[in-house]
């Protein structure tokens, strides 16, 4: 049997998504690998003073700099002439990825380091309070973004990161779910196999902060597969090589699961921004063909 | 524990916290009805469902009583019991 690279006595949540991204990436990197972690939920339940949950190689950066850092420890092992040695993977939250590390990531893409930069989606910053990020969808409810008399919570669409990084004409970019596991696992072997700078987004729900029953984690990001709302593809050199095909399901059957859309279907208007979400649904499932 | 500059710390030491004491649902394993087929090893944010044999056991020092497993379990060999029943 593997080894769990991964160790339990971490402080995730009960029902934590994120730590079910971090074990299936080392199922798929093996134990040959420097990981970098920017500051986030994930970094903050994996290293509570004194201890750490990583059996691997790794390194907290800055909240914005994940990317730097694993360029520079790219850079250090070519030069030691040790890069065959290990793989460098930066793993960092939506906010530390799409908001703050956006700068850095974007300069790691564009200099072609070789790293495999992961992106654990799980739609707001959580460990500091459930705060939106540009990755919380439409009509989201959280705590700077709450839903209430005269807004129906967040009112801008989630940022499309894996569009902007395969801008850079990198040589893979791709999207995952936690609810596919062999399909993580596989895409990080793909990616770290592959020279040059790689980016993953992990779909993975947070049962504290979108409001859902722990034992739900799966269902819940199977849901967002399902209804389009978070599509799965790969792409190479900006071009679009694979899609997930799903037959597909409205979107209320995902939304109504969780507490941060509830006011959807509570408030007066909240139908008008249903139907807005089933849009953003149908738009993917147009672009990526997602229907079966 | 004693760290050096740089505050490094040893590799799974959260071994240390046992998370068990988290737990309210006990998850139990129909061992009879498992078909071995390691959905709820490969869900389990712990990691602390291993094969033994060619079924599946749970380290209950660790299990935090999300009940994942027995939601995802494809026969619904698992059952969540209330701790202490």
């Amino acid at each position: 049997m593997q080894e769990e690279l991964f160790a339990p006595g971490h402080r995730g949540c009960a029902g934590c998504g994120a730590a079910i991204a971090a074990r299936l990436i080392l199922k798929g990197s093996g134990k040959d690998v420097i990981i970098v972690s920017p500051t986030g939920c994930l970094e903050v339940v994996s290293s509570p003073y004194p201890e750490s949950a990583w059996k691997v190689p790794w390194i907290h950066s800055l909240f914005e700099n994940a990317a730097a850092v694993a360029s520079g420890v790219e850079v250090a092992l070519k030069s030691l002439g040790r890069k065959d040695e290990a793989k460098v993977i930066a793993i960092g939250g939506d906010g530390a990825t799409i908001d703050i590390g956006i700068g850095a990531l974007s300069g790691m893409l564009e200099r072609g380091h070789d790293v495999t930069y992961i992106c654990y989606d799980n739609e707001a910053y959580m460990n500091t309070g459930i705060q939106r990020s540009s990755s919380t969808p439409y009509g989201a409810s959280t705590t700077t973004s709450p839903a209430g008399k005269v807004s129906f919570g967040e009112n801008r669409p989630k940022k499309n990161l894996p569009a902007i990084a395969a801008a850079h004409g990198i040589p893979y970019v791709a999207t995952a779910s936690i609810a596919y596991p062999k399909d993580v696992i596989k895409k990080v072997k793909k990616a770290i196999s592959i020279e040059g700078p790689k980016y993953l987004q992990i779909h993975a729900p947070c049962c504290t902060g979108w409001g859902f029953d722990g034992s739900k984690t799966i269902e819940i990001g199977r849901l967002a597969v399902e209804t389009g709302l978070f599509p799965i593809y790969e792409s190479t050199e900006g071009k679009v090589t694979s899609v997930k095909k799903v037959k597909r399901k409205p979107v209320e059957e995902y939304l109504k699961a969780q507490r941060r859309f509830k006011h959807l279907f509570e408030s007066e208007g909240g139908e008008g921004e249903l139907k807005k979400i089933q849009d953003i649904a149908d738009a993917n499932a147009k672009q990526f063909g997602l229907d079966l | 524990m004693k760290l050096s500059i740089g505050a490094m710390a040893e590799p799974g030491s959260t071994r240390t916290n046992k998370t068990g004491s988290w737990r309210t649902f006990k998850p139990i394993i129909n061992v009879e009805a498992c078909i071995g087929c390691g959905t709820c090893s490969m869900f389990c944010p712990e990691g602390t469902i291993c094969k033994v044999a060619d079924k599946y056991a749970i380290d209950y020092d660790y299990c935090k009583g999300c009940g994942i497993c027995a939601h995802e379990c494809p026969v619904k060999a698992i059952e969540m019991v209330l701790e202490g029943e």
